[in-house]
């Protein structure tokens, strides 16, 4: 295993992050806070409770994804279309690398930048409602898995791309709103009966669903489905990957 | 055991155009090779097949007695590559790019042999800048340094000194002689014949996909080597006298010039220089000039034309 190729991949990488750290850090603060004063103000004071929990705090697990799923997604995309867009990935073509290494790195970069919005997301949450986590070691593992493996999915998604349009084409088209659709404001519940067997199609609703139990013990489908979809998905998008290496499809003419 | 070993390779674009046609050639451990040939004759196409950026349709490739695809690992290492193309992240520092690649490649870090490079290449000033914020030259200058930063034993520097101006580019022969005493491997494309002639102990001819010549630079130089002979006299002639027809000479700045093989039984010299003092000239001096890799080169590639 080369570890110093993951090591230079993930420091370069994580360097285009801290050069943008402002923006990086400010916008889902922002963004953070506007779903809290329309959702949670405006809606919030109309539901008042889900299942027990105020309706508050009741999107904060969903928001979490939403933004993890979102960034994860457009920081791996972008991590490896950028190197084919202006022509570094030479390098990467001729080090002593293997897939496997050449994903850590990405992948790791752009699942810690995901990971480090979705703290600021749950710091910014927590200055608006009163949070108490159930299983805080859960909260992070579902956070961990969902930032690797929406990470993977971007790094299919950005060596698929042959231009900055379908780069945005998938998260925009597929991505946001299955997540809308996933829950992350409502309960699967509060759905009428035939569309809560539809959105028991979208796999977003496990993650989110996950998500809420690790956070306040309710959900909409057993945590343990939800584990299974999310390790589901990200074996998936690394034999994807493994497959896209060993063909050298769209990478190695 | 050569350094690199090229058995047969083809490539074949997925739109069907073959670039490589049968490509044979085997490259010794511490020479300079310049693989010579006009645009789209198939350099960069055989370079990215040895450095693993295209997979050959068939044959093999060994670096260091490696296979390129099967042991790629032990082969990547010991290669550097220099692309054509200015390829680099216009927003990363010059020093971080380099510093990278000697990471990509899996070697300790090592930030006096990073100074080195950057100082031989005249880049020690501009480390902090942004890759954006400098010259085209010296950006093809980041690229060998991220080339040299992993200290490859085997360097392909695709046209490393395009769009260079002269004193750079004597400064980079300079850089390459200097690995060479090394004992790196060196391989270089070029269009500049100066450049084979300058730095190349073998040169090759490539064209439409395929070796044309591979040979010592000095030898081919010899073999394919027809002479020019140029005889000064005591006064400048406007016309070939009479007496003189027959040689095939001709008259430039007022100086007899004959054409002649030096490698031919007889060269024709002896029995013109009689013709000429039989004429009564006066000879002041003579010289001889020697046909360039530049007319070689594009004596070769007319010829292969004329085949096909
Ligand atoms: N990715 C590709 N797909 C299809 N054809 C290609 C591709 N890359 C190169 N070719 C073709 O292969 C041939 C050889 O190209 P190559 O780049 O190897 O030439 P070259 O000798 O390096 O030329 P130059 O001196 O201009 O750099 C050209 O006809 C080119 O059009
Ligand atoms: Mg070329």
């Amino acid at each position: 295993m080369n570890m110093r190729a993951v090591g230079a991949i993930y420091r370069f990488e994580m360097a285009r992050f801290f050069r943008t750290l402002f923006q990086s850090f400010i916008s889902p603060v922002i963004s953070t806070s506007l779903y809290f004063v329309v959702f949670g103000a405006a809606i919030g004071s109309r539901i008042d409770q889900v299942e027990g929990v105020s309706y508050g705090a009741f999107i904060v697990p969903g928001l979490i994804m939403l933004s993890v799923m979102t960034q994860a997604l457009s920081n791996a995309s972008f991590g490896i279309y950028f190197p084919k867009f202006v022509g570094t990935i030479y390098e990467l073509l001729s080090a002593p690398v293997n897939f496997l290494e050449i994903v850590m790195g990405y992948v790791g970069a752009a699942a810690t930048k995901a990971f480090f919005i979705g703290m600021v997301i749950l710091g910014t949450s927590a200055l608006f409602v009163d949070l108490q986590i159930l299983h805080p070691v859960a909260v992070l593992a579902f956070m961990v898995l969902t930032c690797l493996s929406f990470s993977l999915f971007g790094f299919i998604i950005g060596i698929w791309a042959k231009n900055f349009e379908q780069l945005q084409l998938i998260p925009m088209l597929v991505v946001t709103p299955l997540v809308f659709l996933g829950g992350a404001f409502y309960s699967i519940s509060m759905l009428p009966g035939a569309w809560q067997t539809v959105a028991l199609f979208n796999p977003v609703v496990y993650l989110i669903s996950g998500m809420r139990w690790a956070f306040f013990g309710i959900a909409d489908v057993s945590v343990v489905i939800s584990l299974a979809a999310i390790l589901g998905f990200f074996l998936l998008c690394l034999g994807v990957i493994w497959w896209i290496f060993r063909t050298g499809w769209r990478i190695r003419s | 055991m050569a350094m690199v070993e090229i058995d047969g390779v083809r490539k074949r674009y997925e739109g069907g155009f073959e670039a490589l046609r049968g490509v044979d050639l085997a490259i010794e451990e511490g020479e300079i090779l310049a693989l010579l040939g006009p645009n789209g004759a198939g350099k960069t196409t055989l370079i990215s097949a040895i450095c693993g950026i295209t997979l050959p349709t068939e044959g093999t490739i060994r670096v260091g007695g490696n296979d390129v695809v099967a042991d790629y690992r032990a082969a990547r290492d010991l290669v550097g590559l220099v692309p054509q193309e200015v390829n680099l992240e216009p927003f990363e520092k010059v020093i971080n790019t380099v510093r990278f690649s000697r990471g990509l490649f899996g070697k300790p870090k090592n930030e006096a042999l990073i100074e080195d490079v950057l100082r031989k290449l005249s880049l020690w000033d501009k480390r902090d800048n942004a890759i954006r914020e400098l010259s085209g030259g010296m950006k093809r200058r980041v690229l060998i340094a991220k080339a040299l930063a992993h200290e490859p034993r085997v360097l392909f520097l695709d046209e490393p000194t395009a769009g260079v101006d002269v004193e750079l580019r004597r400064d980079m022969w300079e850089v390459v002689a200097d690995l060479k005493r090394q004992g790196v491997t060196i391989i270089l494309t070029t269009h500049y014949i100066e450049e084979a002639e300058a730095i190349a102990d073998r040169v090759g001819v490539i064209n439409k996909g395929q070796i044309l010549l591979v040979e010592e630079k000095a030898a081919l130089m010899r073999r394919m080597g027809e002479k020019e002979l140029r005889i000064e006299l005591g006064t400048p002639l406007d016309a070939v006298p009479e007496a003189l027809e027959g040689f095939g000479l001709e008259v430039s700045g007022g100086d007899l010039v004959y054409r002649y093989d030096s490698h031919a039984e007889r060269t024709g010299i002896g029995r013109l220089m009689a013709a000429v003092a039989g004429a009564g000239l006066v000879v002041r001096d003579v010289a001889t000039v020697q046909k360039s890799l530049e007319d070689i080169f594009v004596g070769l590639v007319a010829r292969q034309e004329d085949a096909a």
